[in-house]
């Protein structure tokens, strides 16, 4: 029997637009429970939502961006439906003439391409936010419940795939190429970790090309958990299939600290939307000379950007691809290679030692304690061989940790090499003299007699000497041969 | 002429020419409240305090020489279904018992900017759903001609309250007639304006795709006048239009000859009482003699109004009045609930009536998957129709006529057990919602003691033309009987 796992993504992006959805309320995150709110997103009686056109415009934006069709006279629906952080307990969305539909978008994979049909993207409200007081932590069986009602109204971006994703791994690129697009449009704060890029998934396994159960998978709050769920996921139904046994369509709730799915208590999910047209709102009917605008208006996307790093500068396709999954990321290293030095040595540096330091330090790339211009200085001055390689990754922690240019910390240290060779020589001289076992061993022709007495000379150096230089004089002194 | 008989426009110039303070007015209206109240009860909630103090700045604003607003000092009744700030908006519920706003709706500040000073929020069938204003927790409005009898609903209070003399005019609103028929039933005039030609914002909703705000008043001058104050572009309603507005006022010339007018036919024959058909009968002949060319005319979608009607505006509702959870404002069941579902199980058993329960059932089955297409899909076809038959008419008539309500002022309790005898009382109201258009309802006369409507319905934007129609009508009328009381 052959297996092949289908999935299809529901992803839902806050906008990072100045005011919320269909108020005047700041979208800002952050702040104090209840302070960013008004008669409208708190809905109170007699009030009425206006749309906001910012978010129809970066709404747009991203459809473009996905290759969708922008629809010519779309519509609100109200989704009914009782929750205690919704204020009117209908959320403003889109049903059947969603703003856009028919795109895609191709996610690299390597060696292979996988092109994943988007089938709309539309706008809608988010809802507040819910603590529920009570050992369960969830809404059933809590003493209490506090609502916070800040991120009510909040424009959100309802992205559904096609059932194109084979595998988590798919799955898992498929997402960060959409974060990098979103991030790209610069129409999305993308933190999957604070809910403003957020995933579901319906994923079923189908036998010898016959269709299997769809289920749905709540609660992946990260990449990580994305790529741990599904393949959970995946397991737990090829499993219960080689067993014979039967799946339900059912919604499952990813539990990270477990690795499980469990499956939902239906009330929570037993709801019909009785979706109407919103009478309180207008269609949209974009002017397509806003949409020619915008699309001819679009900035360069990831996918474009890691093609040009790989042909323009040449670069390997893992480190184009790390490089332009983050546009910051990417935007350093083109201001890095305006020094004029290599981009493929750039490209190692910031991919590398930079990268792990920005990690460690949970530091963004935006906020590099060195500049691009300063990691052009590092490689200049390895490659006018003032310092060498391994003392280079010294002074880039220094930078990184003082903000000082590589320049005035080999200055400041007094760490220029010593490729003089007439000063060489002083100390090679010295070394022969004091190390005379060494020496013979080294004009018999053993190997580990050069590495010792180069020990030696980094040592009185102070690590100062030019390598090279210095092994040359040695070579010179007591083989007679460079 | 007592100054509670006076029209508003009447009493500005008062106001105006320094015959009489702001004060004094308000007080007289204080005072006739306190004395007729308790056999009308036309108010939810009388803003004596606030008006005082709002007729003195009025009065301190004329003696500093200032514009004190179009209507300086001039009273106003308001529906208890727009939001006051600082002052309660009940709808007429126990849901929102106590209910204090954060803002004013987009009418009140008009209304307000416009100088005029609020008496106090008047009496409502809970959040418009009724005929009668029966369905109020805060207890139904008696009708000033007949103290047994309704004044009709939903804006019950507010016609009530100018037809007894507590206020020279009022707001109402209007999704299947609410302003028309207790304005016909009350003996006064009342328009519900074009859909988006005065904002929303502010006004509690209850089918949103329906509900109009409008003037109810003594005279069809006082009718225009209140409509030039809140009508216009309000940023804060998206379906409100933009654009520059008429003068109402100035549109009242009287001069009607060589215009055409068509007798509705589905709306005046079938099901309506006789002593209505008459009055409305006579009318026809008067606006003929006046020039108008008057004519019968068949729209036959009309039929289907009603049907229509009860399955847009019970599904719209269903939705508007889901907020009133008893999570964040208003009534909440007191007491210990096992869950939040059980909160809003109990809460809104608790706080809504009979009759808004039965609605809401009415639009949550209608919305209901498997159920969508056979109803709710089908009655906005037939809207689309409705609107349809209403543009035909518009290429051969000026203005449709017909009687505002089938009957006049009913016995309280006479029909309040009978929710479908009930919705009939707005079958001659509803097309006009259905389709967005303007129109008004007119005093024509009495039939065994009792107001009897004449409604004149006009194309979209076209309440300028209505007004003038209803104009030269009243000027040839000459209705000038009132309750005795
Ligand atoms: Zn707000």
């Amino acid at each position: 029997m052959e297996y092949e796992t289908i999935i299809g993504l529901e992803i839902h992006a806050e906008l990072s637009t100045e005011s919320k959805m269909f108020c005047g309320c700041s979208a800002s995150f952050g702040g104090g429970p209840n302070t960013k709110t008004c008669p409208v997103c708190l809905g109170h009686p007699g009030s009425l939502p206006v749309t906001n056109m910012k978010a129809i415009e970066y709404t747009m934006m991203l459809a473009l961006a996905l290759n969708c069709e922008i629809t010519p006279r779309s519509v609100f629906h109200r989704k009914n439906y009782f929750y205690p952080d919704m204020p009117k307990n209908f959320q403003i969305s889109q049903y059947d003439i969603p703003l856009s539909t028919d795109g895609h978008l191709d996610a690299d994979m390597n060696d292979y391409v996988r092109k994943v049909g988007i089938t709309r993207v539309h706008i809608e409200e988010d809802t507040g936010k819910s603590i529920h007081i009570g050992e369960s932590g969830r809404i059933h069986g809590a003493e209490y419940s506090l609502e916070d009602f800040n991120r009510a109204g909040i424009p959100l971006a309802e992205i559904v795939t096609e059932p194109d994703i084979r595998s988590a791994e798919e799955a898992r690129a498929f997402m960060q190429l959409l974060r990098a697009t979103l991030e790209y449009l610069g129409i999305s704060d993308c933190k999957m970790e604070e809910g403003s890029l957020r995933c579901d998934a319906n994923i079923s396994v189908a036998v010898d090309g016959k269709l299997g159960t769809k289920v749905e998978i709540k609660n992946m709050n990260s990449f990580r958990s994305l790529f741990r769920a599904l393949s959970y996921e995946e397991e737990r139904q090829r499993f219960a299939l080689e067993q014979g046994g039967g799946l339900i369509q059912e919604t499952r709730h990813w539990d990270d600290a477990e690795g499980k799915t469990h499956p939902l208590r239906s009330k929570e999910e037993a709801f019909d939307y009785r979706y109407f047209p919103e009478p309180d709102l207008v269609p949209i009917e974009p002017d397509p000379e806003w949409v020619d605008r915008l699309r001819e208006n679009l900035p360069e996307l990831p996918q474009a950007r890691f093609h040009r790093f790989m042909e323009q500068f040449g670069l390997a396709r893992d480190i184009a691809s790390m490089l332009t999954g983050e546009k910051a990321l990417a935007d350093y290293f083109e201001r890095a290679v305006e020094t004029g030095q290599g981009p493929e040595e750039l490209a190692k540096w910031i991919a590398g030692d930079l990268s792990a330091m920005l990690r460690e330090a949970v530091v963004p790339i935006q906020h590099c304690p060195v500049a691009p211009r300063g990691l052009g200085e590092l490689v200049a001055l390895v490659n006018q061989k003032v310092i060498s390689g391994k003392m280079a990754k010294e002074v880039l922690r220094e930078a990184f940790e003082t903000g000082k240019g590589p320049q005035r910390i080999v200055d400041e240290k007094g760490l220029s090499q010593i490729a003089d060779a007439h000063e060489l020589e002083v100390v090679v001289d010295e070394v022969i003299a004091e190390n005379p076992g060494a020496a013979d061993d080294m004009r018999t022709g053993k190997e580990q007699a050069l590495k010792f007495m180069m020990g030696q000379v980094m040592k009185k150096t102070r690590g100062k000497a030019n390598p090279e230089v210095a092994s040359r004089l040695l070579k010179q002194k007591l083989i007679g041969r460079e | 002429m007592k100054i509670i008989e006076k029209d508003a426009l009447s009493i500005a110039g008062l106001i105006k020419g320094r015959e009489i303070s702001a004060l004094e007015v308000t007080r007289v209206f204080l005072e006739r409240i306190d004395k007729v109240e308790k056999k009308v009860k036309a108010y939810i909630n009388v803003a004596a305090e606030l008006a005082l103090s709002r007729a003195k700045e009025v009065d301190m604003e004329l003696a500093d020489g200032v514009e004190a607003g179009v209507f300086g000092g001039v009273p106003i009744a308001v529906k208890d279904v727009l939001t006051t700030r600082g002052f309660p908006t009940t709808c007429g519920s126990k849901m929102l018992e106590g209910f204090v706003p954060v803002y004013d709706a987009t009418v009140v500040e008009r209304i307000g900017r416009a100088g005029t000073v609020m008496l106090g929020k008047a009496n409502m069938d809970e959040f418009a759903m009724g005929s009668s204003t029966e369905n109020s927790y805060f207890g139904p409005t008696m009708n000033p001609w007949d103290l047994e009898r309704v004044p009709g609903g939903s804006s019950g209070g507010s016609a009530a309250a100018v037809a007894a003399g507590e206020a020279p005019w009022a707001l109402g609103s209007d999704t299947g007639g609410s302003i028309r028929q207790p304005a016909a039933l009350c003996g006064i005039v009342g328009l519900k304006p074009t859909y988006g030609l005065v904002s929303r914002y502010g006004l509690v909703a209850f089918a949103s795709s329906l509900d109009q705000v409008g003037p109810m008043t003594r005279t069809v001058r006082d009718c225009a006048a209140l409509l030039g104050v809140i009508a216009g572009y309000d940023p804060m309603d998206s379906t409100s239009i933009p654009g520059e507005l008429p003068d109402y006022v100035g549109a009242l010339t009287g001069e009607v000859k060589g215009l055409k007018a068509g007798v509705v036919r589905e709306l005046s024959s079938e099901g309506i009482d006789t002593g209505v058909r008459e009055r409305f009968g006579e009318t026809v002949s008067l606006l003929e003699k006046l020039g108008v060319a008057c004519e019968e005319v068949s729209l036959p979608s009309f039929a289907h109004g009603l049907s229509a009607y009860y399955i847009i505006a019970p599904a719209e509702a269903s939705s508007n009045l889901a907020r009133f959870d008893g999570v964040r404002y208003g009534y909440r069941a007191p007491g210990e609930s096992e869950d939040v579902w059980e909160m809003y199980d109990r809460t809104r058993a608790e706080g809504f009536g009979g009759e808004v329960k039965r609605r809401i059932m009415l639009g949550t089955y209608a919305l209901s998957a498997g159920y969508y297409d056979a109803y709710y899909a089908q009655a906005q076809k037939i809207r689309t129709l409705i609107v349809r038959d209403f543009g035909r008419a518009w290429d051969e008539y000026d203005v449709l006529v017909s009687p505002t309500s089938p009957s006049t002022a009913f016995k309280l309790g006479e029909k309040v057990d009978d929710p479908l005898t009930m919705y009939l009382s707005d079958i001659c109201t509803i097309p006009v919602n259905l389709a967005g258009i303007p129109a008004l309802s007119l005093p024509c006369g009495l039939s065994d003691g009792l107001p009897v409507g004449f409604q004149v319905m006009g194309p979209p934007l076209e309440e300028p033309k209505v007004l003038n129609v209803a104009y030269a009508l009243e000027q040839a009328i000459g209705f000038d009987a009132r309750p005795e009381l």
